[in-house]
């Protein structure tokens, strides 16, 4: 029995020194989320859209601070106020051999809208394009509607598919990996669900040669099996390190960090729009009118939080204040917007001022499983705020039960987080400070109903002006007014860590991503 | 036997509809998945798109007919996340959960019932109150945190084993089972050790009881002044007779060893279909909520039914026919 069981002990270090000597070639990726499928038009979420960049590649590609970079297209160009030409790479294959062209372009923007029971589908990316004219096998013409400026940022979103393997094939398809043919860096090997998906390297890629010959993605969802599969050598680089691990995995000599500001902002929808709002009352319980309409109020909430502290002390300095909705260096973001400046007093005199010397009582909503340490902020926000006068109360719940009563208007101050994959201001502008209006399809997540006429009207003439320049300096007056108007309360945006093994070095990415392409060896 | 087969499957078939009516109806309630599966900046018309695909805009009772008719023919619905048939996403991560539950159980019974009888001959000894502590602990200490502590030990400090997932499968009879390659054993052992841990301090207090129990019995004094040795006595006589509480418990244990493996899955990474149920509730996935549960029910129903036939092979004085 006793040798029995030190030969095992023997066989499986043995395992793991095999293991260990096969990984300058073989990269093992621990992450937090696991795809829900392999086709890259099925559901459009990050677990999924992260996965996709493997396999296949998109027109526009974005950097790792997503800025766009030529993708299978080398040019795009505005040939008119409603026509966009893209010039396609030429020598371009699929997996197997065959070309790639206009015609899986044309293919892969027309099979977006028809993915049958997509819980999250990419047709906003495509709505704006009304014919897809092919001039030749490498220019392709969009013809939009009105003027479309977005065009090249949405052509960034989604990925193209090979319509020789498209054609007719079903999401099981993709997953089985018989449709996931494409032009990417890395040919599917096999998935294995809940356990691991295994890429090797395409060596016929157009792009710059891979620096892994053999991919294997695991997704370990809890955050403590994760950080130990790391440590003990199962994984070579982890996603979404735990803040509360990050000082203890810096300390480690065998270990390396890399940590990238994303675009991921954690804020504050409060309902500025009803008389009449569910969770607010005044101090004996009596309803009120919503103090929330009223500007000063909202300034004196936003000024009431600390948002150094919760960076320093509740995200253990994982994040940066945020005074708009995304950060510096984007396209639409204003350079005189500076983080609201902790002032409980400034905060106190703005509420007397409106009205409300002694405050009022309100409950503060938030998810507990959506955001890195949800629940700790709202109760942090809640303190701060009864701090002024506000008596707030915390209510925190699965995202699961959270969202739907969000969206459902059963709340009236809430926290909630925001990541632009697009990159730049008119998307977040359009979905979270733009008039609710559902035939437009604006203000999709503007849970607070937050309503200004001006911001409105700015980023309806920024979203049909192509001019670049003209473009961006709408979306500014635009974030300006909504920001200083206070439309939202922005918090702080997240800041992603990986950890990988001495020797490895990651470039971190700002949508968060973990592409073996960022991942180096440093010797 | 044959109305007592009847009568127990009729009674299933009523619980399993009861079941999956209080889930449909319980998990319409909490929420709608769109709204955590969308892209937040989604557009309202493509909301609704998605709300229509999914057949979500139908009234409940309109959505609960076409779930019954459909599993009628064996037809759970597709997943909303997956976008395949709820059955075969949860049949495809059986194998996994089952050779976890198997390989759990076989740990508990060969250390738990030795122990245990180990334990009841010499409960004065320091052996029998050492094996005693050893099944306190087990009882006590929660899952989860074994669980890391195995990790950490074994994995992370002493390198010897893998922290994570399941290792490398073959084939067998057309199951992919992983106990038959090296590494695949090597990724079986902490999760498999994690989950026997509180089975078996069970096996162990319950075979101690049954033979301190059985020991002060007439038929043990008989068969040992019979001149009988003392291993036959034991390893048959007395064996015979606790074996009865034994299988019964552990029987029913088994059912929720398959079932609610949830936290060793979730710490170990196992792909078993535990850890798919606790993703699917995040999300709302409700074809594979119903589905998995209804699979349980199930199991468990089947679990109850086998155990109730190995007792009356156990014990010739049990008759199924005749409980009534």
């Amino acid at each position: 029995m006793r040798n029995k069981f030190m030969a095992l002990v023997t066989v499986c270090m043995l395992l793991l020194v095999c293991a260990a000597g096969a990984s300058a070639e073989t990269l093992t990726i621990g992450l937090k989320g696991e795809p829900t499928s392999l086709d890259p038009h099925f559901h459009n979420v990050n677990a999924n859209n992260e996965q996709a960049i493997y396999v296949f590649d998109k027109l526009i590609r974005q950097d790792s601070r997503q800025n766009l970079m030529p993708g299978l297209a080398v040019s795009w160009i505005p040939v008119s106020d409603n026509v966009w030409e893209f010039e396609l790479r030429k020598g371009v294959t699929f997996h197997d051999g065959s070309p790639f062209t206009a015609e899986d372009v044309k293919f892969t923007i027309e099979r977006i809208p028809t993915v049958p029971n997509s819980p999250s589908s990419f047709t906003g990316m495509v709505s704006a394009i009304k014919k897809i004219e092919i001039v030749d096998p490498h220019t392709i013409r969009f013809h939009t509607e009105g003027p479309a400026p977005l065009l090249p940022r949405n052509m960034a979103t989604f990925n193209v598919v090979s319509k020789k393997y498209g054609k007719g094939a079903s999401t099981a398809d993709f997953n089985s990996g018989k449709a996931a043919i494409g032009t990417g860096p890395y040919k599917l090997v096999e998935w294995k669900r809940g356990d691991h998906i295994t890429y090797k390297r395409n060596d016929n890629y157009w792009g710059v040669k891979q620096p892994w010959e053999t991919i294997i993605a695991k997704p370990i969802t809890n955050d403590g099996t994760r950080v130990a599969a790391l440590k003990s050598g199962d994984v070579d680089i982890i996603n979404f390190v735990p803040p509360a691990d990050v000082a203890h995995l810096s300390k480690d000599s065998k270990l390396t960090l890399s940590k990238s500001p994303s675009t991921r902002l954690i804020y504050l929808h409060l309902d500025s729009d009803r008389n009449d709002t569910p969770m607010v009352t005044d101090n004996n319980g009596k309803k009120i009118k919503n103090p929330m309409k009223d500007v000063r109020v909202r300034k004196a909430i936003s000024k009431a939080i600390n948002r150094k502290a919760i960076a320093a002390r509740i995200m253990d300095g994982l994040a940066v204040p945020a005074a708009q909705m995304l950060p510096e260096g984007y396209e639409g973001t204003s350079k005189t917007l500076k983080p609201e400046a902790y002032d409980p007093k400034g905060a106190k005199a703005l509420l007397a001022e409106a009205g409300y010397p002694d405050g009022f009582k309100i409950t503060i909503h938030g998810p507990n499983d959506r955001y890195v340490n949800d629940g700790d902020i709202a109760q942090a926000v809640a303190q701060m705020l009864t701090k002024v006068g506000i008596k707030t109360e915390v209510n925190t719940m699965p995202k699961s039960v959270y969202f739907g009563k969000a969206s459902a208007l059963e709340f009236s101050l809430m926290l909630v987080g925001w990541a632009t994959d697009t990159g730049e201001h008119s998307n977040c502008l359009g979905a979270l400070l733009h008039t609710y209006d559902k035939d437009k399809g604006f203000g999709s997540a503007n849970r607070g109903r937050y309503s200004n006429p001006k911001v409105d009207k700015l980023l309806e003439q920024a979203l049909v002006t192509v001019d670049p320049a003209r473009h961006n300096a709408l979306l500014v007056e635009a974030v300006e007014t909504g920001m200083n108007d206070i439309g939202i309360v922005p918090i702080h945006y997240q800041v992603n860590v990986w950890a990988m093994k001495k020797g490895l070095d990651y470039n971190g990415r700002t949508d968060g991503y973990t592409l073996p392409r960022e991942v180096s060896e440093t010797k | 036997m044959l109305a007592f087969l009847i009568r127990r499957i009729s009674q299933s078939a009523v619980v399993l509809l009861v079941m999956s009516l209080l889930v449909f109806v319980g998990v319409f309630y909490i929420g709608n998945p769109i709204d955590i599966l969308i892209a937040p900046d989604a557009t309202p018309a493509e909301y609704a798109r998605a709300v229509h695909e999914l057949g979500l805009d139908k009234p409940l009772w309109e959505q609960y007919t076409i779930f019954l008719k459909g599993a009628l023919h064996g037809d759970f619905g597709n997943s909303f996340v997956y976008n395949e048939p709820a059955l075969k996403v949860i049949l495809d991560r059986l194998p996994a959960t089952l050779e976890l539950a198997f390989t759990a159980m076989f740990i508990a019974v060969i250390f738990g019932i030795p122990l245990g009888m180990v334990a009841g001959m010499k409960a004065n000894n320091w052996i029998g109150r050492n094996i005693m502590r050893f099944s306190i602990l087990g009882f006590s200490l929660p899952t989860f945190w074994v669980g890391l502590m195995l990790i950490i030990i074994f994995s992370v400090q002493l390198n010897w084993l893998p922290s994570g997932g399941r290792g490398e499968t073959v084939m067998l009879l057309g199951i992919p089972v992983s106990f038959l390659t090296l590494s695949g054993l090597a990724h079986l052992i902490l999760p498999a050790t994690n989950l026997a841990l509180f089975k078996t301090s069970l096996a162990i207090r319950l075979t101690r009881a049954g033979v301190q129990e059985n020991m002060q019995m007439d038929y043990v004094k008989f068969a040992r002044a019979k001149g009988l040795s003392e291993t036959r006595v034991i390893g048959l006589h007395v064996m015979k007779n606790i074996m009865i509480p034994v299988i019964t418990v552990l029987g029913m244990e088994f059912g929720s060893l398959i079932a609610f493996a949830v936290v060793t899955e979730t710490i170990f990474a196992w792909p078993g279909m535990g850890k798919l149920v606790i993703d699917s509730i995040g999300v709302l996935d409700r074809p594979i909520i119903v589905a998995y549960l209804l699979i349980t029910v199930t199991m468990f129903i089947i679990i109850n039914l086998v155990v109730d036939i190995l007792y009356s092979i156990l014990d010739p004085r049990v008759r199924l026919g005749q409980e009534r």
